[in-house]
């Protein structure tokens, strides 16, 4: 408890900061959510591949311990379009692949959850197989920088190191947080106008409040499901560039737990919310890290979970309901 | 006069179910044509299966001289073909505004006077939304939401409207005023097909009617003779008191 008190303003930015990133994953599925009712359980590894991206794009670029800053920073832009793209596309594969099918031939909607998480099992394994099927077509060579060690952690070959912005007391709030946090309020913001703004956004939320009414406004519910795949994509991009940043490393199965606690943030925000879901992601990260400083860091799930039950006994609907569906009826 | 719409021997299935049996029809341009019938005839299916919503299992759907039988219901608006569908189908998150707008989904002109003065003439027939125009259409009573549904369903310049059951779960006076605000809309130059429980009201207005009975026509005429028929007034009229 005393450490709490003695770290609380550190704890909650680093709290922030990690509630950052379960909000902009959080985005991915609550957006799913609204317009399909269905949970992609396929965005995790849409996170996972993100997370790849960046770490690769440091290696195509030879970056080293070396690198200059300058360097490092332009590294990371490049590397952030890296990451949204390779999410967006995968994103719209899991779309082309796991939801059309089923969903355009009238399958039930639990059907579609099985082949999402069919989905979830097949890119999981394929980042954790990559050597082997690099391997069947004689690439693993060549590409031996990106496939070896499959199933091994897969590090930044830099570390970005945090320098202090602000310092109040004892206590400092480093460029590495300040930039994560401003950045997932940056895309948020702008994800939110265009939702609540754009033509196509409003065809979105058309169809997400009743289906068939969208439908006969003349809005290609088709092409506003791609979109959201989409966008949920662009959003997890966005995160697993900030989760390197922070953490500096991934494996094939990093998406599982991330993708847990991104989707644990949606319920709690109130899944079908966009604001609910940088609510909930925020919530969760600063109640994960003060819990851990009062109970133990290992106890940082228990916390997590603890916190969503308490919740919905509460509020059965999240923080926020579900303003985007049916909540007014 | 010309048909603007022509349905000839449609049969729809919901799974196993026949929802529409061989049913043909035409609506003439200009006119309010009715398809009145009991709960469950068909009539809905009849109008969702226009918009492109439903399946055609056999027959097809001719609108001015085009066969959009296979149409999508997008192609469908751009033609001029727009619903207020049963039940309202407003979206309850949006305001009234927002509401319209939907309604103008496929236009592109938007930003133009074109777009004003359509809204204006929305606004017009139906003063209350005007006063609500920022209020979430779910906030609002089964009146008003009716009144949104058919202006937003206007906002698409519709050649023809498709009402289904407008007059559903309203107060009397409040039937009077949207079926004088239907008549209005059609002698401003929109054809009407109407779909109606209180047969009554809509036979009145109707220049054409049919009466749809478990799934096929049993009945055709004017409204007017519809209104005369000794089965249709024992069936739908209260029994000829």
């Amino acid at each position: 408890m005393q450490f709490l008190v003695d770290h609380f303003f550190e704890l909650t930015i680093t709290g922030l900061a990690l509630g950052s990133v379960y909000a902009l994953v959080a985005l991915g599925y609550t957006m799913v959510y609204g317009v399909l009712q269905l949970i992609n359980f396929a965005h995790s590894e849409v996170f996972m591949y993100g997370t790849f991206a960046v770490a690769w794009t440091f290696t195509l670029f030879g970056a080293t311990a070396s690198t200059s800053t300058a360097g490092i920073i332009g590294l990371l832009i490049v590397a952030l379009f890296a990451a949204m793209a390779t999410s967006a596309g995968v994103a719209l594969l899991v779309e082309r692949t796991a939801y059309r099918p089923l969903l355009s031939r009238g399958a039930p909607k639990l059907v579609a959850l099985i082949s999402a998480i069919g989905a979830s099992f097949a890119l999981s394994e394929a980042m954790g197989l990559r050597d082997r099927i690099t391997g069947f077509v004689g690439l693993d060579g060549p590409l031996r920088d990106y496939v070896s060690g499959a199933r091994d952690n897969q590090s930044l070959p830099v570390s970005l190191d945090p320098a202090p912005v602000v310092t109040i007391g004892d206590y400092t709030v480093t460029t590495i947080d300040t930039l994560v946090i401003v950045s997932a309020l940056l895309m948020m913001i702008g994800l939110d106008q265009f939702v609540r703004r754009s033509r196509m956004g409003r065809g979105m939320r058309a169809v997400a409040q009743d289906p068939e009414s969208a439908a006969l406004m003349g809005v290609d519910s088709q092409r506003v499901v791609r979109v959201t795949f989409l966008l949920g994509g662009l959003m997890a991009g966005a995160a697993a560039t900030l989760y390197m940043i922070r953490i500096g490393t991934t494996r094939f199965d990093a998406g599982f737990i991330l993708g847990v606690k991104a989707f644990t943030a949606a319920v709690l925000g109130g899944i079908g919310n966009l604001r609910g879901a940088l609510l909930g992601g925020l919530v969760l990260g600063v109640a994960e890290n003060w819990g851990s400083a009062i109970v133990g860091t290992q106890w940082k799930d228990v916390v997590a979970f603890t916190l969503l039950v308490v919740i919905l006994l509460f509020r059965p609907t999240g923080l926020l309901g579900e303003s985007l569906g049916k909540a007014r009826a | 006069m010309s048909v603007m719409l022509e349905v000839e021997g449609l049969s729809v299935n919901y799974g196993p179910i026949e929802a529409l049996r061989d049913v043909s029809f035409a609506v003439e341009e200009g006119h309010i044509c009715t398809l009145i019938g009991a709960n469950g005839a068909g009539k809905s299916t009849t109008l969702k299966t226009i918009s492109g919503l439903r399946k055609v299992r056999e027959g097809k759907i001719v609108f001015e001289g085009k066969d959009i039988t296979g149409s999508t219901p997008v192609d469908r608006v751009l033609m001029g073909i727009s619903q207020s569908p049963e039940g309202r189908g407003i979206f309850p998150g949006m305001t009234v505004r927002e509401n319209l707008d939907m309604g103008a989904y496929t236009r592109k002109d938007t930003k133009t006077p074109a777009y004003q003065q359509d809204l204006d003439r929305v606004l017009a027939l139906f003063p209350r939304l005007e006063e609500r125009i920022d209020q979430f259409a779910g906030t609002m009573s089964g009146g008003e939401q009716q009144m949104l549904a058919i202006g937003r369903a206007l906002m698409a310049r519709p050649r023809l409207v498709l009402l289904d059951e407008p007059s559903m779960g309203l107060a009397p006076k409040l039937i009077q005023q949207i079926f004088s605000i239907i008549r209005e809309i059609n002698e401003q130059g929109t054809t009407v097909l109407l779909v109606e429980q209180n047969a009554n009201q809509a036979l009145k207005a109707a220049q054409q009617a049919y009466c749809l009975t478990t799934g096929e026509i049993t009945a055709a005429g004017t409204g007017a003779e519809l209104a005369a028929d000794p089965a249709i007034r024992d069936a739908y009229l209260g029994g000829g008191l």
